[in-house]
């Protein structure tokens, strides 16, 4: 996620540093090192994201550096090794998921996909066997078209994680891949998933292989049948990540689905990451309840921020969503809110045990806390042009940006996938970036999904995704979202800037 | 809920309970874990595997996160019960007297441990031995079936010959056990020593930590605070580093007497900011890492050391919500009942729309847990942040944390030690304003009832949680008494070498 460029300073914005006189901006490069100690470099702040910079002549300097998940230049391949249905793919996708949600650029390379597009119909699971020449030399040029994509990825298009998907499951071909990325200056890590419990495996199977385009024309008895015999292929040449043939590389090896891990030379910060984020997911089914607080006094006055209480609209919610937990009949459902009182004020109605998370609080809008739109407009256009510009990474002044949302969320978002059932009662920042992160959506999309007041969002995991109900409990709301208008530019009309303000007392 | 969180009330909490949708906060988010079983933690491993390395380190950290949690160290209590140790043949399993004392021993740390996490408001116990006889851990396993406690292993295996020997020479040479220095002898000794255990393991929830973290097999983890135990162990590293912790150079702000905002350093502090850096080139320090909050004081600080620096936002100063950028006299003439407050409790007091130092501890975390992955590092941060990083190095508890001395102008190098953190203080001759408030002469007439600020503007009070006394590691006494003495209460004057915060915690 790249910085703004940076011409938005000279957008005619009131100076935050005094104006930096003939400021020899020299860099700390100079050999002229007294120079330098009595003229540092001045700094001036990112009018987006609040960001203090040091510039020269000028211009920010680029090289600043904004602490940032991954900080090794160094790119990352996360190799995957198993056989086929030990959740492999699935591990892939939510680490993917997950990397991308705190800011890390990943992207997933399946070989099974570069597969089916060579090979257009798949026939049975004879192309797997080890015998097939055929089969092994296509096998291979798919292995090798990914990784040339993997290349691509890391080096030219800005990625910083990619995740090798591929069986992997012999010590020659892992060989090969590590080969490739010591050329490239990549970092590896494997990941294995080891599973012989025969129930796991089936229902691996029936999630997700019947649905895959390999079994379009079978039934399911045949797929399964079929999928068995492609397993048997690969199981006499498996060699797993051993303690001491591989013990010099960097893997974590998941067993049985997370009942025990084997992790070996963690590296680096990005690794520990993901070492800990798949220590705690899980496959056990249950679901996530996303909802607001019930609507609140500064709602209906069309002020954001704060911390007021419900309406009695707002209470009758509360109510409803009393009766709806109870018609769901959830087993062992946790309930959490933030600090502020509206969503404490919805809970108290459940009358179920519940615990409050400061982190869970609402985006902080700094100067612009309990303000309505038209009061932003006439005392920060500025500001509100800029939020519009990019409205995920634009932080209030003395406030918070999406983007500082979603670190301060990550907590929250590791525990709700330790945990089985639960009930989140939130806000609509808060909420939008919770969901962004199960539905895998992107920090252009984020702040601008719609979590309307008085609906439960209900998610589900399914397949390699997540299912969402939306439940609306019929209680009338104020509506409080703010659709991006179509002129953002600063030199705007008040009348442009407040298009898309939806209607308030 | 447990017999430990009492009733805070008044005879007013039922009305306020009418009133205030907060007075019904059953549990806060740190403290989930609260209302489930106490969990015990038992170390496992021959001596010199770098068990109560283990056991200390992750006391201090889950204490710090504000999980009470304690070691017992079978150890100690071996050596009350035999004071002249003789040799070795105390170990030896055919020594029947020896056996019955450290079995005998082993109960008596067990019922402290069962005091402690039922009646002392304990969370976690830590039960640092060698447990690694199956007669030992089916004693354990007994005693925590029959208190519905929680178990999780910690095992430290360890087949790196070096690592081994360097492990006894740090430690266990400066040992009571061994009041003769003399080395040879003593490594003798205590390698017969580690011949006399037996290598006997079996499968639970457990985290088996090998050759000090090159590789880890982790099996079962039940439950959040094994999670966090798991991944802080995993995290920590042996190899030699210093962390070095200052404020910005002298601000505007701090001129005037503002606490919070956003100002610029004054003249004095950018002198700071120069002699910094002539610091760091004296010491030499190879792959330093710099680190910043976002405000502008601590960048300005750091640009001036010609490196490159990471800013973290975390590492922003202690919001003061409505009173940001306020004078003390300002806020004593707009806020007093706030005023008062929190000089009633100053670590879980929190700003109307700000926070408090509890907050700023989780906020801090993760922090924590990147400095112990790296290697050198000088963080540039601010007064209340530095007093939580530097609670959590020495292993400062929610009463002391709170009025720790971080002067402007003055660096603190903390080195990992043996069992603890060495720490050196260098004032870099620059003169600043002094910004530390002393706590409060006298007994302030503590309220049986806490009152608590919630993120609110318009200020509550709640009759809510408990709040647990950080409690100490055996063996690591705090420098500073738990209740403020004369001295401490004594107008900051001093500059002195020998500083209040260079307490060592005592090496064990």
């Amino acid at each position: 996620m790249k910085h703004r460029s940076t011409s938005e300073q000279h957008h005619g914005k009131k100076p935050r540093v005094p104006a930096a006189a003939a400021a020899t901006s020299t860099s700390p490069q100079d050999g002229m090192e007294d120079k330098a100690a009595t003229n540092p470099r001045e700094l001036t702040q990112n009018p987006l994201k609040k960001i203090w910079m040091p510039y020269k002549n000028g211009l920010p300097e680029k090289h600043i550096c904004q602490r940032k998940v991954c900080m090794t230049n160094c790119p990352t391949l996360i190799v995957t090794v198993g056989l086929p249905a030990r959740g492999k793919t699935y591990i892939s996708k939510k680490l993917t998921r997950y990397l991308n949600w705190i800011g890390v650029p990943t992207r997933e390379f399946n070989v099974g996909q570069y597969r089916r597009e060579f090979v257009k119909i798949y026939k049975s699971f004879e192309f797997f066997r080890p015998d097939n020449e055929e089969g092994l030399k296509i096998r291979r040029k798919c292995a090798s078209a990914a990784l040339n994509d993997v290349r691509e990825y890391l080096t030219e298009d800005g990625g910083q994680v990619a995740v090798f998907d591929a069986t992997n499951t012999t010590r020659e071909r892992r060989e090969t891949i590590l080969e490739f990325a010591e050329q490239n200056g990549f970092k590896v890590f494997f990941v294995e998933s080891v599973c012989e419990d025969p129930d796991v495996i089936q229902e691996n199977i029936v999630q997700v292989k019947l649905d895959s385009p390999d079994y379009t024309n079978c039934n399911t008895e045949e797929a399964v049948e079929d999928f068995m015999k492609r397993i048997k292929c690969y199981e006499n040449s498996y060699e797993t990540l051993d303690e001491i043939l591989d013990r010099d590389l960097s893997y974590i090896k998941i067993m049985d689905v997370g009942q025990r891990y084997l992790v070996n030379r963690v590296l680096d910060h990005i690794q520990s990451r993901i070492v800990y984020y798949l220590m705690n997911i899980h496959i056990t089914p249950r679901s996530i309840y996303l909802c607001r607080h019930g609507e609140s006094e500064l709602n209906v006055k069309g002020r954001i921020g704060g911390d007021s209480g419900l309406t009695i609209r707002g209470k009758e919610f509360a109510k409803k969503l009393s009766h709806f937990i109870q018609e769901q009949n959830i087993s062992d459902l946790k309930v959490w809110t933030s600090q502020m009182k509206r969503t404490i004020q919805t809970a108290e109605a459940l009358n179920v045990p519940y615990e409050q998370w400061k982190v869970l609080n609402e985006i902080d809008a700094g100067v612009c806390e309990e303000l309505m739109y038209e009061e932003i407009q006439r005392n920060y256009p500025l500001e509100f042009a800029l939020r519009d510009q990019d409205k995920y990474r634009y932080r209030y002044p003395k406030g918070e940006s999406y983007e500082d949302l979603v670190q301060r969320l990550e907590p929250v978002i590791m525990e709700l996938e330790r945990q089985e059932n639960v009930l989140v009662i939130c806000h609509q920042a808060v909420l939008r970036c919770l969901l962004a992160y199960f539905l895998d959506k992107t920090a252009e999309e984020l702040p601008y999904l719609k979590c309307p007041l008085h609906t439960v969002l209900k998610l589900t995991p399914v397949a390699y995704g997540c299912k969402v109900e939306s439940i609306s409990l019929n209680v009338d709301a104020v509506n409080t979202h703010r659709e991006r208008p179509a002129n953002v530019n600063v030199q705007r009309t008040a009348e442009d800037a407040l298009q898309t303000v939806p209607p308030h007392l | 809920m447990s017999s430990t969180q009492r009733d805070n009330g008044s005879a007013n909490s039922t009305e306020a309970k009418k009133t205030d949708p907060r007075v019904n906060e059953k549990k806060c988010s740190w403290a989930s874990y609260m209302t489930n079983s106490p969990t015990m933690i038992v170390m496992i491993g021959l001596p010199a595997r770098g068990k109560t390395y283990m056991s200390k380190k992750l006391t201090r950290y889950l204490n710090w996160i504000g999980v009470p949690t304690k070691v017992f160290n079978l150890g100690v209590y071996r050596r009350e019960a035999v004071r002249a140790y003789k040799s070795y043949d105390f170990f030896r399993h055919d020594n029947e007297e020896a056996m019955k004392i450290r079995k005998q021993c082993a109960l008596v740390a067990l019922q402290d441990v069962k005091a402690y996490l039922t009646e002392e408001g304990g969370q976690i116990a830590v039960f640092d031995a060698t447990n690694t006889t199956r007669e030992r851990r089916d004693l354990i396993q007994d005693f925590v079936k029959e208190n519905a406690f929680k178990v999780f292993f910690v095992e430290s295996v360890c087949d790196d010959p070096e690592v081994i020997a360097a492990n006894i020479l740090e430690v266990k040479v400066s040992s009571p056990d061994y009041p003769e220095r003399h080395r040879e002898r003593v490594m003798d000794d205590f390698l017969k020593r580690i011949e006399c255990y037996k290598l006997l393991y079996w499968d639970l929830s457990f985290i088996k930590v090998i050759n000090v973290g090159q590789r880890f097999l982790v099996n079962r983890v039940q439950d959040y605070i094994q999670s966090k135990i798991v991944y802080y162990l995993m995290n920590i590293h042996v190899h030699s580093h210093s962390i070095y912790l200052c404020r910005h150079g002298e601000s505007k702000h701090n001129v005037e007497g503002r606490i919070g905002g956003d100002s610029e350093l004054s003249p004095r502090g950018k002198q700071f900011a120069h002699a910094l850096r002539g610091f760091i080139d004296e010491h030499k320090l190879s792959d330093l890492k710099v680190w910043t909050s976002q405000l502008r004081r601590t960048i300005q600080t750091a640009e001036e050391l010609g490196v490159p620096y990471e800013q973290w936002k975390i590492l922003n100063e202690i919001d003061a919500g409505v009173c940001e950028e306020m004078t003390y006299e300002m806020i004593q003439e707009t806020f007093p009942e706030e005023f008062a407050l929190r000089d009633q409790d100053k670590y879980h007091y929190r700003y109307p729309g700000g926070e408090s130092y509890q907050d700023l501890v989780q906020r801090l975390e993760p922090v924590i847990m990147e400095l112990e992955r790296q290697g050198n590092v000088l963080v540039i941060c601010h007064q209340a942040v530095m007093r939580c990083l530097l609670a959590y190095f020495l292993d400062k508890g929610a009463e002391d944390l709170p009025y720790m001395k971080c002067p402007l102008h003055t660096i603190l190098k903390l080195t990992p030690v043996a069992y603890g953190c060495k720490v050196e203080m260098f004032y870099l001759n620059v003169e600043a304003v002094n910004t530390h408030r002393d706590r409060p002469l006298g007994k302030i007439p503590k309220d049986s009832t806490l009152i608590h600020r919630r993120n609110s503007y318009t200020p509550l009070s709640s009759h809510d949680q408990v709040k647990r006394p950080r409690l100490y590691s055996a063996g690591n006494q705090p420098w500073l008494p738990l209740a403020p003495t004369p001295s401490a209460l004594m107008p900051e004057e001093r500059q002195s070498q020998v500083s209040e915060i260079n307490s060592m915690s005592t090496l064990y």
